[in-house]
């Protein structure tokens, strides 16, 4: 079937609904929310793109996926057409599909979004993917180009990582990639949930990458296990993507009690150790009753939402500014609030009470307003004096963010980085030292799962470039 | 897979085990650490690597049976494999010649101190070795560090090796002996034992190091769940640490921190006493 809507066909077509997991149900499991679309909803979400000539979401993607020809293909019903497009623009993309913040990037620049509703391009990406990984053998074998014998070395096993890993992979180059932890995905496997994003889909992800050719070593910390200077000396190129996974302090009086959990730390224990969903897990972590979450990111609407599940009664988004100013995704805010969560707004931490036994027994609070904007151009919280409060917690939660983590950099002297220790690159990702290039979190600070793919499809394009020439 | 090529038992519960773990033999420096998990499903568990063998590619790990997980690992007989070792991992200790040091272990935390022991012995180091334990079969590395150490005193709580009582007392008399007394301290055990002997050494001002064991998950300061609190400020044990000036430490936190997982740890030590008992049933 072609794709051959009249205009007002495609624009009486109103915006598909993602299926969802019932909220009450859904807050005391693991299960992922989002369902994804039937096959016939999809198409005719994809029939309301209108096909217009500027693409202008094409621009608002980070890694240029052709939007248009994927949802003409997919309005059509040519799925195999529509992956490989997909496919060939974005490495990850039952990934992005589930976790970018579409409504800023594509989807804020779709001219049905002008008079109405945008295009639900995210859930389409993710659809398409969902089809690809579910009939492998529908899609055609790629061509591989001749084996180079140029090998590369990829540090962290990230979204960044695993892109140019891909991307080196099928210019036919020989890649390790070195990952710290036992297993792959780096934030993605022990930062986001399964909820949101179930493992499966790296896992998947991951078995392409080794039918690839790709060797994956876990296990090895790249400036402790091996230093830069012996993958230099061993691999023709470096991708650095060690991510930005150290937790910055709160610094407030009370962090070191019992029951204080950084993010990662929260998230690693049940993502990655499966703490409090597998029944088998040795790992343990403490179930609050009532959750108190410093944040207003996707990193603090993740905790909270796993608090939530791992049994909360009293679930709280503690936020300095107000709803407007957060960073988090919109679904993640409306998905926590239908499960239940409490956004204490225009509230910030002092100190973290302890009972006599070193336990969490509240936080206690101040009221802020907003004042004039700050240099990020949001208003500036300012505190309201005599307006401190106890909130009851038994677990405090620090999701403020994270900084580069040293541990790389530490051990390579040579490499500028800059005053918060990030990776210092130029357009195309290469570093101050020759061969070596780096992306992702490393770069960037704390930024999105589509950057880093992006840092790690441009690196790899150098990379290519420099072991050709 | 890191194959284990050796595996035998020191004292009660505790175990003396060989991996072959190539890069991390060729790495790693005294004081340093590795994560190892056993198998899938398994905790990740700091462990001190207690020797290593650059030629042959090994790593000896001095393995304290206590949780489930440590089970695991202690369970894994020669010829098998843990799935994960990750390392090396944490600051190396500084080594260099001191002159007259005193390496004070206590329990398992002997085997944490062997290694810093023998590299300040080959950095022309005169060490006395101190080590205590509840009884004599707690009593761990004895030959090893009698080998390398000037002198070792041995004391037992009950008295059933060496002289009764606590380490601090032998350290006491050491520092007390003009001709014997230590320039620099070094303590691995029990926090009240590393505690007992910063407040011994304080008044002289004698510098104490002292090795923590908080608990960690992956070892590379992404967590933060490791953080203990020395001069006032929070370090992360995992890459700040292990070692930290024993003077600077706050152990009343530290130690509260580690009972944090107590009741989890109560309830699966029942769970699997259960399951010896159901073994002694059927057998
Ligand atoms: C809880 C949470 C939720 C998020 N939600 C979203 C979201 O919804 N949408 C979105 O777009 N973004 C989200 N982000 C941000 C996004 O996950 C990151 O921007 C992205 O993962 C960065 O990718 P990366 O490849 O640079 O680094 P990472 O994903 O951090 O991967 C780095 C990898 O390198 C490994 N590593 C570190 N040091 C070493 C070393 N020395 N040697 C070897 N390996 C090493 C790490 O273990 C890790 O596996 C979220 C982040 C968090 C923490
Ligand atoms: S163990 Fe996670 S930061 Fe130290």
């Amino acid at each position: 079937m072609a794709n051959d809507l009249a205009m007002k066909e495609r624009l009486a077509i109103p915006r598909v609904h993602m299926p969802e997991l019932d909220a009450t149900e859904r807050s005391r499991n693991f299960a992922e929310v989002n369902r994804g679309l039937e096959m016939t909803d999809a198409v005719r979400e994809a029939q309301r793109c209108i096909q217009c000539k500027h693409r202008p979401c094409v621009d608002g993607c980070p890694v240029g996926v052709s939007i248009p020809e994927v949802l003409d293909a997919l309005a059509a019903e040519d799925l195999p057409l529509a992956a490989r497009i997909l496919r060939g623009d974005n490495a990850l993309p039952a990934v992005c599909g589930r976790v970018c913040p579409q409504e800023t990037q594509c989807e804020a620049k779709c001219v049905r979004g002008v008079k109405g509703d945008a295009v639900a391009i995210g859930y389409l990406e993710r659809f398409v993917a969902d089809w690809a990984m579910a009939n492998p053998d529908r899609l055609g074998q790629a061509d591989r180009p001749a084996a180079s014998d140029r090998t590369v070395a990829v540090v962290g096993a990230g979204p960044a990582g695993l892109t140019a890993a891909g991307e080196l992979a099928r210019a036919g180059h020989r890649v390790t990639v070195f990952e710290a932890l036992h297993d792959t995905g780096g934030v993605l496997r022990y930062g986001i949930p399964e909820f949101r994003l179930p493992k499966e889909i790296i896992d998947s992800e991951v078995e392409q990458l080794a039918a690839l050719g790709v060797a994956i070593d876990c296990n090895v910390i790249i400036g402790k296990t091996l230093t830069l200077d012996q993958l230099r000396a061993e691999f023709d190129a470096v991708f650095i993507a060690n991510g930005a996974g150290l937790p910055m302090m709160l610094d407030l009086k009370g962090e070191n009690l019992k029951g204080v959990y950084s993010a990662n730390e929260l998230l690693t224990r049940v993502n990655l150790m499966e703490a409090g969903r597998n029944p088998a897990a040795t790992t343990p972590v403490i179930a609050g009753k009532s959750v108190a979450v410093i944040g207003g990111g996707n990193t603090a609407m993740d905790c909270v939402r796993t608090a939530r599940r791992l049994g909360a009664q009293r679930a709280m988004i503690v936020y300095r500014r107000s709803e407007a100013e957060m960073p988090a995704r919109v679904e993640e805010i409306k998905h926590a609030k239908e499960e239940g969560v409490e956004f204490v707004m225009l509230t910030a931490p002092l100190e973290i009470i302890g009972n006599e036994s070193g336990w969490v027994a509240a936080l206690r609070c101040r009221r802020m307003e907003l004042g004039p904007p700050d240099d990020s151009g949001r208003r500036k919280p300012v505190p309201v004096e005599g307006s401190e409060f106890d909130l009851p917690a038994d677990v405090v939660v620090n999701a403020i963010g994270t900084r580069a983590n040293p541990l790389l950099t530490a051990t390579a002297p040579d490499l500028d980085l800059n005053t918060w220790g990030n990776i210092v690159v130029d357009d195309a990702g290469a570093t101050s030292l020759p061969g070596v290039f780096a992306g992702g979190d490393m770069v960037r600070g704390g930024a999105t799962v589509i950057l880093a793919m992006g840092d790690g499809k441009r690196a790899a394009a150098a990379i290519n470039r420099a072991l050709a020439g | 897979m890191f194959e284990v090529l050796s595996n035998e038992t020191l004292a009660p519960n505790l175990h003396r085990m060989v991996v072959r773990a190539p890069r991390i033999a060729t790495a790693r420096r005294p004081g340093q650490f590795v994560i190892v998990r056993a198998d899938r499903g398994e905790e990740r568990i700091p462990l001190t690597i207690g020797d290593a063998d650059p030629a042959e590619g090994t790593i000896t790990l001095f393995v304290q049976a206590i949780g489930a997980s440590t089970r695991r690992i202690v369970s894994t007989p020669a010829g098998g494999s843990l799935r994960d070792v990750a390392g090396p991992l944490g600051q190396p200790t500084h080594i260099e010649q001191f002159g007259r040091v005193a390496c004070v272990g206590g329990g398992v935390g002997t085997a944490v101190l062997y290694p810093l022991a023998k590299a300040l012995a080959a950095a022309g180091n005169e060490v006395t070795s101190i080590i205590g334990g509840r009884s004599s079969q707690y009593i761990i590395l004895a030959d090893e560090l009698a080998a390398l150490s000037h002198e070792l005193l041995v004391t037992t709580e009950d008295g059933t090796r060496g002289r009764k009582g606590f380490v601090t007392a032998a350290l006491a008399d050491l520092m007390a002996d003009p001709e014997r007394a230590p320039r620099l301290v070094l303590a691995v055990g029990p926090v009240p034992m590393m505690r007992a002997v910063a407040e011994l050494t304080r008044p002289h001002g004698i510098q104490t190091l002292v090795s923590l064991n908080p608990i960690m998950i992956d070892g590379t300061g992404m967590c933060g769940g490791c953080r203990v609190v020395v001069g006032g400020e929070s370090k992360f044990a995992c890459v700040d640490g292990p070692e930290f000036d024993g003077h600077r430490v706050d152990y009343a936190s530290l130690m509260d921190r580690l009972t944090t997982y107590r009741e989890f740890e109560d309830a699966a030590r029942c769970a699997a006493d259960e399951c010896r008992l159901g073994e002694v049933a059927n057998g």
